[in-house]
């Protein structure tokens, strides 16, 4: 005969110290960092309501997810349920696992609430939302808070063109809830063998209003907000404002340094790419964490020295690579995971087959981001470099 | 001789090529022989006296302004890549 509810729970209650919701409250109050507190109900219990700071891993799932959670044997963790008997359990469980400073809290979330203490109401996804991005929630590293992070966040997209439209278009089918596209340009017959955004029924059509077409339809949970109009001095402070990451796919110096400059004004990242034929650049330029645009290049190259697609031509496909690695170093960045190419330069050669990477470094003298850097009062070669923009 | 990398943009100054080799112990020396071969590619790269900043110079994936520029020590087994901006994004 096996033991019964009532007798494992008087062995539970032996081993597994308890904390009155007072006592948690108080710990919690003197800011101790090196307190884990664990809710071990069920989803729907979750969701109705939370501990501050509390981790969620719901007992079913205690063994298979705590040591991903909380990797530290020796870490003292509180655990709580509704009302104080499943937290008990899953405190002994957790003694058998080898963790040696497990507490349960008595009387649980009831009590928790009952005595007017803080709880935090989660943001919850809808059913749609939770078919939608499945494939990303059944991934650690993003989740559910990880898809209400891309949900909340906001990406600027310089240019609906060869980068711009992969990172656009796979932005929007992972969520991410503000795409900011701007182009003054239309859709041409030309741009349509890599610029998968828009459509052969579109040319003629402004990108920007084409692209959110082609958004919308995808995904209507992304808010589309376009601007019809070129980047220059006039605008580029209040638009690049409004954003967390900014992708840079333009296809001329000028914009790229004022861009740049913005950026470090503003502290907003943001994720170079460029291409050539068969060829492909990417990084990140993560203000004053690597090197900025102008450490790379303190001055753009004569014309002849830097044709645009228009004049010197580019495989179809290669911007579709570079703009999805544009696009996965935004979502890194936005969920915080992963190493960032911050300081680093992706080149891809489509011919060899072949990836390389140079480091990257930042100039102490810079003019822009370096000791003495004022990003705010730099050329930006708008004379200079004067190509027609088309590309 | 070490080998030289050609970023695409400078590749129509040496009759195509994506690689040559070039001799010198020196960048400056390498430089120079390269010159000798293909000739167009000095103004894309060093049309005075000092680097021409519009470029990258990298020796085995180390910036050469972080080494010691045109003086940075080159050895046979070396990989030069010459890398300008490049611009285009539609």
């Amino acid at each position: 005969m096996g033991d019964t509810s009532r007798e494992i729970m008087r062995r539970a209650r032996q081993q597994v110290p308890e904390w009155t919701p007072s006592q948690v409250h108080a710990a919690l109050a003197q800011g101790r960092e090196d307190l884990v507190l664990v809710d071990v109900r069920e989803k729907h219990e979750w969701n109705e309501g939370y501990l501050p700071g509390a981790l969620h891993v719901p007992r079913g799932f205690l063994e298979l997810q705590i040591e991903e959670k909380v990797p530290g044997k020796s870490q003292q963790i509180v655990l709580y349920c509704a009302g104080g008997v499943r937290s008990l359990m899953a405190g002994a469980t957790l003694q058998q696992m080898g963790y040696e400073n497990v507490i349960s809290m008595a009387g649980g979330f009831g009590q928790w609430k009952g005595a007017g203490y803080n709880v935090v109401q989660p943001r919850i996804m809808g059913e749609a939302q939770i078919r939608r991005y499945s494939r990303h929630l059944l991934i650690p590293e993003v989740g559910e808070a990880g898809q209400l992070k891309l949900l909340d966040a906001r990406v600027l997209l310089i240019g609906a063109g060869g980068l711009g439209s992969p990172a656009a278009f796979y932005l929007a089918a992972a969520g991410v809830g503000t795409l900011g596209i701007i182009d003054a340009d239309v859709v041409d017959e030309s741009n349509l063998q890599r610029q998968i955004l828009h459509t052969t029924e579109r040319i003629g059509q402004y990108k920007a209003e084409s692209a959110r077409a082609t958004i919308k339809a995808l995904n209507p949970d992304v808010n589309v907000i376009t601007y019809i109009e070129r980047l220059d001095e006039t605008n580029v402070r209040r638009i690049v404002a409004e954003y967390d990451v900014i992708i840079d796919g333009t296809d001329n110096f000028p914009t790229r340094y004022l861009l740049n400059d913005t950026a470090l004004m503003g502290d907003k990242p943001v994720i170079h790419g460029s291409v050539f034929r068969f060829e492909g650049q990417v990084t990140v330029f993560k203000p004053y964490a690597g090197p900025c645009y102008r450490c790379l290049y303190p001055e753009p190259p004569p014309p002849a020295l830097a044709p645009t697609c228009a004049e010197a031509g580019v495989l179809g496909v290669l911007p579709g690579i570079i703009g999805l690695l544009q696009a996965t170093e935004t979502i890194k960045l936005l969920l915080g995971i992963g190493e960032p190419l911050v300081a680093r330069l992706l080149t891809y050669d489509a011919l060899a087959g072949e990836f390389n990477e140079l480091r990257l470094f930042r100039d102490p003298k810079c003019p822009a981001c370096g000791e003495n850097g004022h990003p705010e009062d730099l050329p930006t070669y708008a004379e200079f470099c004067a190509l027609p923009g088309r590309s | 001789m070490a080998t030289v990398r050609l970023a695409p943009v400078l590749r129509s100054s040496a009759g195509g090529k994506k690689q040559v080799s070039a001799e010198g112990s020196t960048l400056a020396e390498l430089l120079a022989a390269l010159y000798q071969s293909y000739p167009a590619l000095k103004e894309q790269i060093q049309p005075e006296q000092e680097l021409s900043r519009f470029i990258n110079v990298y020796i085995n994936d180390q910036d050469v302004r972080y080494l010691k520029g045109l003086n940075t020590v080159v050895g046979p087994q070396d990989t030069v890549i010459l890398l300008p901006a490049m611009a285009g994004g539609k």
